[in-house]
This record gives structure tokens, sequence and C-alpha cells, in this order.
């Protein structure tokens, strides 16, 4: 799909499957499933390292940063400061100014706090990030955001490992109808048909982590999103055709005896 | 003069207490970040360091000496995605 770049603040991507590096259980097991995946952007968390422990490996010893876009998030940050206070931190362990926004509202939904999240990110964006922010399936929000200088919107498809799928098509579509900027639906999708689904209302990528780290089978879960982001993505450029309530023949009428 | 040399020693080690990742940890002066990193075994390409709240310059870690009381917070990426 190399003919088919994302592009965003000036950065190209080739792969529309984006995927997080949380829940795996090993670190090797997270670099074949991202290898499998094919995806080029990866979501990272930004913690205290194990002081007690010498041995303790370090996740890039496992993802190569000239092979992968790193995107730190600022999971588990539930106000303004917090978020604010870890992509700074983000920038200063990473190499760039690339931050996925989280300003989580509530433990139970883990749905975003849209209103600390533009305060956030009109601080971020002042500072020179370039703020990608989680967001709800809210097309008011997503133009705020897009308004104070975020070079793309990540509206959620339900909750966060929830698997539920895409809850509100509606909203999305709207979304990617009032914004000029790219699209990627994070959070909330299930299996390959959500993917699919997602890329063929017209989102520019997907983000997902659990859907593939919590599968039987990661590797083979990882392969499958690949076909399936691909699929919906040509689907929709290919454009599809018009539901119509009743049968029109396929095979012609002529010659019949 | 041996003997001097280490009275000098002795008197220029000052030990201090630092805070690391919200851990006491005892400390002989000088210690610079870059040291500190190298005793724990980290690579100072792979983290960020906060002192006082104040995050460093990587740049700046091999010149930045640790005082005492200092809290000192050293973070790196983890394994993260949607679902944390």
């Amino acid at each position: 799909m190399n003919q088919d770049p994302l592009i965003i603040a000036g950065r190209t991507f080739h792969s529309r499957l984006w995927v997080g590096t949380g829940k795996y259980q090993t670190f090797e097991e997270t670099r074949k499933a991202i290898e499998a995946s094919g995806a080029d952007v990866v979501t990272v968390a930004v913690r205290r390292v194990n002081i007690t422990d010498n041995k303790s490996e370090n996740l890039l010893d496992y993802l190569d940063p000239k092979k992968y876009t790193i995107l730190p998030n600022t999971a588990g940050c539930y106000t303004v400061e917090d978020a604010v206070r870890y992509s700074r931190l983000a920038r200063a362990a990473g190499v760039s100014e690339l931050v996925k926004l989280e300003v989580i509202g509530d433990e139970r939904t883990l749905f975003p706090d849209t209103a600390g999240l533009i305060e956030a990110a009109k601080i971020l964006i002042a500072e020179g990030f370039v703020v990608l922010p989680y967001t709800n399936d809210d097309p008011i929000v997503a133009k705020k955001l897009v308004d104070i200088g975020c070079p793309a919107v990540m509206p959620l498809a339900a909750p966060i490992g929830s698997g539920l799928g895409i809850r509100n098509p509606y909203n999305l579509k709207i979304i990617m109808e009032t914004v000029n900027v790219p699209v990627i639906v994070d959070a909330g999708v299930g299996t390959a048909s959500d993917a699919a689904l997602a890329m063929e209302y017209g989102a520019d990528a997907v983000l997902m982590n659990t859907a593939i780290a919590g599968a039987k089978d990661p590797l083979m879960m990882a392969t499958a999103m690949r076909y399936a982001v691909d699929a919906g993505r040509l689907a929709y450029k290919a454009g599809r055709i018009p539901r119509k309530l009743y049968a029109t023949a396929s095979s012609p009428i002529e010659g019949m005896l | 003069m041996h003997a001097r040399n280490t009275l000098d020693i002795a008197f220029l080690s000052i030990h201090m207490k630092i805070v690391v990742n919200g851990e006491q940890r005892e400390a002989v002066e000088p210690l610079t970040v870059a040291q500190l990193l190298e005793t724990l075994h980290l690579r100072s390409e792979q983290v960020a360091v906060e002192i006082n709240l104040k995050i460093l310059d990587r740049g700046d870690f091999p010149n930045w000496n640790l005082h005492d009381g200092d809290k000192v917070e050293i973070l790196s990426f983890i394994g993260g995605g949607s679902p944390i």
C-alpha cells in the first residue's frame, strides 16, 4: 500500500494499521506481533523504570526506532497537569515531538475528558508538540481539536479494551466529513471486521492494541488485522455499490431459451 | 603525604540521601545524573530524568550534580497502547 501513504504533520506512514505494545506476555511476542501487523507506528506508555532489577530489559531493545515511529501516550493521566507532565517526559525520553494525548475522565469507561483534552492540547501545541488526541466520537470536539492545531484526531470506536466495535458509525462519519485532517479510529476494535468497517467508512487509519494482544493467537490476529485494514481501505477507495431494496440480475436475460 | 590524602578523601566523601523513583537511596557526593544511571545499568538514550519536578535535557546528564534531598524520577517507555 506504499502508493497510498498516510501523511500527518509532514510525516509519511506506510501502514494504516497502528498498534499498541501493551498486554503482551513477553517483549519477543510484542516484537513478533508488531512485525506481523505491518504497522510502522507503535504506541508506548511512559513509566518509572525498574531500578531494583538490573537485568530488566527495555522495550526499545525490541523496537528499532529506525523502523518504527514510537508514539508515546499519556495513558493513565486523569488531569491536564499529569497529561502535560507525561508528554514532556515522553519527549525527553524519546526523540520526537509526537504524543498521543489522553486525558481520561473516568476509570470505568476510560472515556476521554474532552474539556481537559482541549486544554492540555493547547498547552502542548504552544510548546511545539505534535498532538494526536484520543477523543470521543464527538464531531464538535474533533473540530475544536483541529481548530487549535491538532494535525489528526483519534476518536474512539468503543471503550478502550472493550472489543465492542464501532458503537456510533454515524458520528464517526460526521467527524470524517467535518475535519480536514486524518481521522484515526482508536480503541474498541474487537476483530478484523470492525477494523475493515472503520476503513470502509473512510477512516485514515485504525489504532488497536487489545484486539491483537488479547487474542488467543496474537500473531495470527495481527495478520488478520493487517489484511482487514488493507481490505477496508481498498474497498473505501474503490467505492461500494449503493444499497438497494430489490434484486438486480447479474446475468444477462438475452440469449436465454 | 599518603595519610593526608586519605584524610582529604574521607573529608570530601559527603554522604547524601536522595529519593530515586520513590525509593530512599544513600549516595556519595559528587554524583552526576549520568553516573547514577550507570550504577543502575540504565542507558541514558532510553530514559527521561526529572529532578525535583524539573525535566532534564539528555545533554545535561554528565554535568548535573545531585544534591542531598533530591527527588529523582527516571522514566522510560513501556508497553502501552489503547488499553492501559
